[in-house]
């Protein structure tokens, strides 16, 4: 029995060593930008290196908050994240309503070209974008922006909220039915409501998408006033010398939204997708 | 059901009728914002690509001319897509079965039972971080710690598994495995999430079963746990192998396709006719191809997709 137990106790030790080796690989990095990011620049590459600072300073950040321009790139990126997320939701909850509750001659096709669009290379959409862009008068703007992001942030919420709408038993629309209630009435009134753990981890998903989106921020927008996070941290780099502690603090800052909607969304997403309809 | 009865009842009869009508139109209604946006969005670019890459002097200049497939033969001829082809296979090759092994791993440490569930739960937050991170992000991190007197090197000469300083991202035998590992550790993640989900499905009479046959943990994961995750790992390591050859942001922001064009990506290789040589026809042609290898990839996809279900 104790032979056991100490056996017991050497695998919890060794699995224990096992992630603590694991989180220095994934962790390590994350811990190096952070402290970086609160070096003086001049202390980025001292030897031998140090990941506490030895001189703590709010320099990066500062610079960053004080420049109109940075700050800029952030309200842009939250503005066009924000719509795509709006906007994407909308459209994704109307057809996956479609596509859950009724039979239609078109659904076939329809959903294998939604499934199939997902691995059409955004490479291969830059160069018409880029065309059609310009055409429509759109370059250079936020609806630009938005619109395009919406294609590749569509067909994942489709799948995601039609699979939700799927879990949701079909007596909900028949209850509405009997009532006198069209269509309209139960996805708004019913499915929706219930729907809400589904719709927020769809929406964090999109929301990250559009707020991560480097290539078209890059080629469909030209002036400094309209470009996007990871566009500004890439023309830091650009600028004279390296300012290594303000690429740092824009980074930083730059994954605060994501880290916040996903520490909120663990705790929503576990709840949510499992527990449904029925005891509402 | 609380909410219907606070529906306004009309007559059943014409109510009846009329859903009848709207109920055969309903669908098309709810899918139609969905279907203008592929449609113009999806559709009319990728008849415009095919289009263009079949011409001369398109986009930039005013007098399109048809040249049929000269473009294609011009790639598919030129020694650098090679190079692009060759070295996107070996980046999404190697990250792709990195990131299966890594993230199979992670998974099955955090699905451990001889740890509590808080332990596990900062464990699972510590091993997501990476996945939460922007392309350009991870790609200035990188470069700042890859940096010649940068982190990695002072770790590495220190511990002496280097003798000098590397300029990883710089030096021609180094970059492409330096921007594999780097991808390697922006990816895992997504791995290891959903084979954690995976795991957890697995329904635990079968261990128990595998158990009292005198299975042992080696055999019960060789024959059980494998088995049972296949599908999981089928379509990630699919969608995986399209979005990698999809590659642009992180090369182009580390390495720009170089040092002598030894990271030039199939992505990179068709941003650069476009963008630097402003070659939009050739640039629409190599563009073409893309969409072709991940239309293939895509295909199994779909079949994997549908076998799961």
């Amino acid at each position: 029995m104790t032979a056991r137990r100490q056996q017991r106790f050497l695998a919890r030790a060794g699995v224990l060593v096992l992630l603590v080796i694991g989180s220095l690989y994934a962790g390590l990095p994350v811990l190096w930008m952070i402290s970086s990011s609160f070096k003086p620049n001049t202390d980025i590459f001292e030897y031998p290196p140090k990941l506490i600072p030895g001189v703590a300073t709010l320099a990066g950040y500062a610079t960053i908050f004080t420049d109109p321009t940075k700050v800029r790139f952030f309200l842009n990126s939250y503005f066009v994240s924000l719509t795509v997320t709006l906007l994407t939701l909308l459209v994704a909850i109307l057809a996956s309503f479609a596509f859950s509750r009724y039979e239609f001659p078109l659904k076939r096709v329809l959903n294998v070209m939604i499934i199939g669009v997902q691995a059409v290379p955004p490479i291969t959409l830059l160069i018409p974008y880029f065309g059609l862009v310009v055409f429509l008068g759109l370059y250079n703007t936020y609806q630009g922006l938005i619109l395009t992001y919406m294609v590749f942030t569509l067909p994942y919420a489709i799948i995601m909220m039609t699979g939700y709408f799927n879990t949701l038993p079909r007596e909900l629309d028949e209850a509405v039915k009997v009532d006198g209630g069209g269509s309209w009435t139960t996805l708004w009134k019913i499915l929706v409501p219930i729907s809400i753990p589904g719709i927020v981890s769809v929406g964090i998903y999109t929301f990250m998408i559009a707020w991560n989106e480097y290539l078209f921020a890059l080629t469909l927008t030209k002036t400094v006033e309209m470009r996007t996070v990871p566009i500004g941290i890439q023309l830091l780099m650009g600028q004279h010398s390296y300012e290594w502690n303000e690429m740092m603090a824009m980074s930083v800052l730059g994954c605060i939204p994501v880290l916040v909607l996903f520490l909120f969304f663990q705790r929503y997403f576990i709840g949510g997708m499992t527990a449904g309809s029925v005891k509402n | 059901m609380s909410v219907g009865t606070t529906v306004t009842e009309p007559t059943a009869r014409s109510a009846g009728k009329r859903s009848q009508i709207s109920g055969k139109l309903a669908p098309y209604g709810y899918v139609s914002p969905t279907v203008i946006l592929m449609v113009v969005l999806m559709l009319i670019p990728i008849v415009m690509v095919l289009g263009y890459s079949l011409m001369d002097n398109v986009i930039m200049k005013q007098n399109p001319q048809f040249v049929g497939f000269a473009h294609y033969v011009d790639i598919l001829t030129s020694d650098s897509f090679h190079g692009a082809v060759w070295n996107t296979l070996l980046f999404t090759g190697a990250s792709v079965i990195a990131h299966l092994v890594i993230g199979l791993i992670f998974a099955l440490l955090l699905n451990t039972d001889l740890l509590g569930n808080r332990t596990k739960a900062l464990f699972r937050m510590i091993y997501i971080l990476p996945w939460l991170f922007t392309v350009a992000i991870i790609a200035i991190l990188w470069r700042l710690l890859l940096a010649p007197n940068g982190v990695v090197n002072y770790l590495l000469t220190a511990s002496h598994l280097i003798g000098s300083q590397i300029a990883w991202l710089a030096e021609p035998q180094y970059a492409l495995f330096a921007v594999t590992f780097i991808n390697i550790w922006s990816g895992y993640p997504f791995y290891m999430t959903s084979l954690l989900a995976g795991l957890q499905g697995i329904p635990t009479d079968l261990f128990e079963a595998a158990k009292v046959d005198g299975a042992n943990p080696l055999q019960r994961f060789v024959f059980i746990t494998l088995p049972q995750l296949r599908p999981i790992v089928i379509s990630m390591a699919l969608l995986d192998f399209i979005w990698t050859t999809q590659q642009f942001a992180l090369i182009w922001m580390t390495t720009g396709g170089g040092p002598l064009n030894t990271t030039e990506m199939l992505s990179t290789f068709t941003y650069k006719l476009a963008f630097s040589r402003y070659q939009f026809a050739s640039a629409s042609a190599s563009a073409a191809i893309v969409l072709a290898i991940s239309l293939v990839l895509a295909i199994f996809y779909v079949r994997a997709q549908k076998a799961r279900d």
